[in-house]
């Protein structure tokens, strides 16, 4: 008997950040990203039938939207080849260079950065999934879009004191769910 | 014995450090907390986790969909769920 059923219905609102999150880790393009999550839920709703229950909706999601940024690649890759001039700076010949650009840039991101970045975004993610909907939907309105208090209070109409009290459990929850690996 | 003015609770010690978070603690409160860090010890572990859940959260550049976005893809994604 399958462990677990599909629902469409809830997809947008339960794994939408989720799966934006772990797209703009991979992608770096917002409207990239963006797009290739609506392909995903759009061919996860045509593929419905062959979803098993073995593993969870959000893994199923995930595997196809892989896919989806494998074949976003491939398509980039098969538009290479067309000429691509570039100007270097740093040959011999050249002088006057600006000695700036030649300096390892200290902000410039490794591979090892940039992985580590998209892991502890998906453990942030795993850990909001498990906070009460509301909880979620406050702490990531104030710590991920930054919005400011009052927007939150206006937009929800809940009260500051209630706002932070709200805050606060959130984060207490999240710091647990996250101590284990990441704090 | 009166409690002194300088004096706040482990709760008030807590919120004050959830404001100070996001920047909107006042200057007298983040004396106050400071003043209870000292020698709370509860106080002290709060705010060394809720710093480094700060830490994690910048450093990670975890991003999302904002409402107009959220919006956007549910509309389309509705459509092709009434078209099944």
């Amino acid at each position: 008997m399958p462990k677990h059923t599909i629902d469409p219905n809830k997809w947008i609102d339960l794994y939408s950040d989720y799966l934006f999150n772990y797209t703009i880790t991979r992608v770096s393009d917002r409207d990239t990203a963006k797009d290739l999550i609506q392909d995903t839920f759009i061919a996860g709703l045509k593929s419905m039938k062959n979803f098993k229950g073995d593993a969870s909706e959000r893994t199923w999601l995930i595997s196809i939207l892989k896919r989806k940024i494998i074949d976003h690649y491939r398509k980039i890759n098969s538009n290479k080849g067309k000429a691509e001039v570039r100007m270097t700076y740093n040959s011999d010949e050249n002088e006057g260079d600006w000695l700036e650009e030649r300096v390892a840039d200290p902000f410039d991101k490794t591979a090892e950065d940039t992985i580590e970045n998209s892991e502890l975004g998906d453990a942030i993610y795993d850990c909001l999934s498990k906070l009460p909907e509301k909880q979620a939907k406050i702490f990531k309105m104030k710590t991920i879009l930054n919005y400011e208090t009052e927007a939150i209070c206006n937009e929800l109409n809940i009260t500051a004191s209630n706002l932070w009290v709200i805050i606060h459990r959130a984060r207490v929850a999240m710091a647990e769910c996250m101590q284990k690996n990441w704090l | 014995m009166k409690k002194s003015f300088l004096f706040i609770s482990c709760e008030e010690a807590h919120h004050i450090c959830d404001k100070s978070q996001y920047g909107e603690a006042t200057l007298w409160e983040r004396i106050k907390l400071t003043i209870r860090l000292t020698w709370c010890k509860v106080t002290r572990n709060y705010t060394k986790k809720n710093k480094a859940l700060t830490d994690a959260m910048k450093s990670s550049e975890v991003d999302c969909l904002n409402d107009t976005e959220l919006d956007a893809i549910k509309t389309q994604f509705q459509k092709e769920l009434n078209n099944q």
